[in-house]
């Protein structure tokens, strides 16, 4: 019993040590130099976020209608308010956007569904999204059919436009993108020069020059009066460019993969396409999400160059309407909102890669 | 050959059956123009909070869906970029281009397509800051002047000021929205630009009365709606239905009194309106196609106040696009 009294009671260690002080103490005024820096730093910080919140939220118009409502001292959100309907549906018929909706819906609630690990079925609700949901998305977007009225595609604009432009375009260029990148490892001479051809092809000119083709070029080979909808047009040379660069990414993981483990494969009998569907690619796929993501956030952030054809997507309905002689002046504050929109959609998509690496983590990662 | 044979057979399928359609009847059984216009030119051709294209750009396309339709509503507004416009037109996606497309002798005669007329008679002009009391472009001698890159603004800056033996420091930018920022911010005295943007620049200012625009105009810019070549029924209606507006302009005819005008005995009324003679049967359209122009458009100056002038935020005179007898050079043939 003696001893109990000798020993000192456990106590929690000195605040020098531990906790926030401490730690500002180690990190950012340890010495004299290290804390001028910090103070340089936190002066230009607070330089740089005052104003900005200012700007943003405290001087910032809220409600109103038009310019008037604004008092120029801050931002004039009242812009982006009263164009917010333009800005994500474009000129998509005001008394047609439920159509939109039920397609927006049920493209998040697909989206989700097969995000999120616990719901069931996700092999058919998998399916449905690929083959079912494009047609249903058609139908209702496009009319024609079943006594809704035709849109035609130049009414779509917007976030709409955004978003349906980047989702064919990953959807499209993933597969060709593999077949492509199969093809070039082939050892088929015709298979793997035109895979060479292509992919060669379409890295070496930039997307604006395959867009303008398309909008430009295109039209004339044709015979008059007959015209290919400027969308399908887009939509096709923005899959095909990204295959290409898709195919690429994925030839980088095939390699990583060693020669071995298709060696095994075929030793067990197993065919080419088993070969590459079972062992090959699961491995090499899993290696590219950062490839593979990286590769679609630019090509969400590319989707903005189908402007220059005269498609309204969700930065080309801003600018026309800044252009609004009712509006003019409001540049900052409808980029913002653009700048916000794509960041939503980028930061989301990063994020969930993430999570799918530390998901199929088996131990790869070094 | 065998290959060559069926081509061949594709090709005669296809192209007679597109080739023997006139405009107008392309126009009519579409039930709508297609009209190609700039997707943001204030004034001339932007969207508003409705979704709706305002601008007198247009107004000249619901002028002649009004004369071929009937219904100035019956128009689509197809956005195109300033490259593919000319191609948009040529390839036939639209049926008449109205995007403050300058008339030059070289786009005339050499891209296969014919303007129709002037709507607007545009110049590059420059814009100074009130407080320094400039009146006239000859005082700009030294000035610092902000232009866009790549436009004949340069070019057309650069001869006035050798021309006038006066000297400037240029400052050029890529956008408008940039050397209008560069003009607020003091990066130059001047900015110089074609006037129509002038004046929409002026109201991106934060105090849109802090700068003038001067009266030199420096250059030819007449804009107008142009269509295919070889299709002359189609050149015709485009032509008259601006022609219309400002024979209704002259006639003091607008979309206020169209309908007591049309009771008027005044035989130059009667013939604009459709009451007297068939001017619009030898174009392939309705009689009453300028009565419809003016009653559902308005004549030139209900288009010019509402979209660019003293009814609009840009407040721009009528300068040279008021009428012939009014101080200005818009002159229309009579219609009779």
């Amino acid at each position: 019993m003696i001893h109990n009294q000798t020993i000192i009671e456990q106590r929690p260690a000195p605040s020098s040590s531990v906790g926030p002080v401490a730690w500002l103490r180690g990190n950012l005024f340890n010495g004299p130099i290290n804390t001028i820096f910090t103070l340089i730093g936190l002066y230009i910080l607070y330089l740089l976020v005052v104003p900005t919140v200012q700007w943003a939220f405290i001087n910032a118009n809220w409600v109103g209608t038009t310019r008037d409502d604004c008092s120029r001292e801050g931002a004039c959100w009242v812009f982006v308010n009263a164009r917010f309907t333009q800005f994500i549906y474009g000129l998509y018929p005001r008394t047609e956007i439920w159509r939109a909706n039920i397609v927006f819906a049920g493209f998040f609630t697909l989206i989700a569904w097969l995000a999120i690990p616990r719901l069931p079925f996700k092999r058919w609700v998998a399916v449905f999204a690929l083959v079912g949901f494009p047609v249903v998305a058609y139908v209702l977007l496009h009319g024609g059919y079943f006594d809704l009225p035709r849109v035609p595609t130049h009414r779509w604009g917007g976030l709409m436009l955004t978003l349906l432009l980047a989702t064919v375009g990953m959807v499209g260029a993933l597969p060709i993108g593999i077949v492509l990148a199969l093809g070039r490892r082939s050892n088929m001479p015709i298979v793997k020069s035109f895979c060479v051809v292509f992919i060669e092809f379409w890295r070496g000119v930039p997307l604006i020059t395959v867009l303008f083709m398309a909008s430009v070029m295109l039209p004339l080979f044709l015979p008059s009066g007959i015209s290919v909808d400027r969308l399908v047009r887009a939509l096709i040379g923005l899959t095909l460019f990204q295959s290409a660069y898709m195919a690429e990414v994925i030839r980088g993981g095939l390699q990583a993969i060693p020669k071995g483990q298709e060696e095994a494969a075929a030793a067990l009998g197993m065919t080419y396409w088993k070969r590459m569907g079972l062992i090959v690619l699961p491995q090499a796929l899993k290696m590219m999400i950062p490839g593979i993501v990286n590769t679609f956030i630019s090509l969400f952030k590319d989707t903005t160059l189908v402007m220059i054809i005269g498609l309204f997507d969700l930065l080309g309905i801003v600018q026309a309407a800044l252009s609004d002689s009712r509006w003019l002046g409001f540049s900052l504050e409808g980029y913002v909102f653009a700048a916000f929109m794509f960041w939503i959609f980028c930061f989301s998509m990063s994020r969930y890669s993430q999570y799918l690496e530390r998901k199929l983590h088996t131990g790869h990662k070094r | 050959m065998k290959n060559v044979r069926w081509l061949g057979l594709g090709l005669s399928i296809l192209v007679p059956t597109v080739a023997m359609a006139s405009t107008l009847e392309t126009v009519q059984n579409r039930d709508s123009v297609r009209c190609g216009v700039n997707a943001a030119q204030p004034g001339f051709s932007s969207l508003d909070d409705d979704d709706q294209y305002r601008g007198l750009d247009t107004d000249v396309c619901r002028a002649i869906a009004a004369a071929a339709l009937g219904d100035a509503t019956k128009v689509d507004f197809v956005p195109l970029d300033s490259v593919e416009r000319f191609t948009a037109l040529q390839s036939g996606e639209v049926d008449v281009l109205s995007r403050t497309t300058t008339w030059t002798s070289s786009r005339d005669t050499t891209l296969g397509m014919h303007f129709t007329g002037v709507s607007y008679y545009d110049g590059q002009a420059f814009m100074v800051a009130s407080d320094l009391g400039v009146q006239s472009a000859k005082e700009l001698d030294g000035a610092a002047v902000c232009t866009q890159s790549g436009t004949t603004s340069e070019l057309n800056l650069s001869d006035y000021f050798r021309v006038n033996g006066m000297t400037y420091d240029p400052v050029v930018f890529d956008a408008p929205e940039q050397s209008i920022a560069g003009f607020e911010a003091g990066r130059c005295d001047v900015l110089s630009s074609d006037a129509s943007q002038l004046y929409a620049q002026r109201m991106q200012l934060s105090d849109p009365d802090m700068a003038v625009v001067l009266p030199e105009i420096i250059s030819k810019e007449p804009l107008g709606p142009a269509v295919r070549q070889g299709d002359d029924q189609w050149f015709n209606i485009v032509k008259w239905s601006l022609f219309a507006m400002l024979n209704a302009e002259e006639l003091g005819v607008s979309q206020e009194n169209v309908d007591e005008q049309r009771e008027s005995e005044d035989p130059d009324v009667m013939r604009l309106l459709g009451k007297d003679g068939n001017f619009g049967e030898a174009m392939g359209i309705e009689a009453d196609w300028a009565y419809q122009i003016v009653k559902q458009v308005g004549n030139y100056a209900d288009m010019y106040d509402r979209n660019v002038g003293a009814g609009s935020e840009f407040n721009i005179a009528r300068g040279l696009n008021g009428l012939w007898n009014d101080g200005g050079i818009q002159y229309a043939p009579p219609i009779r």
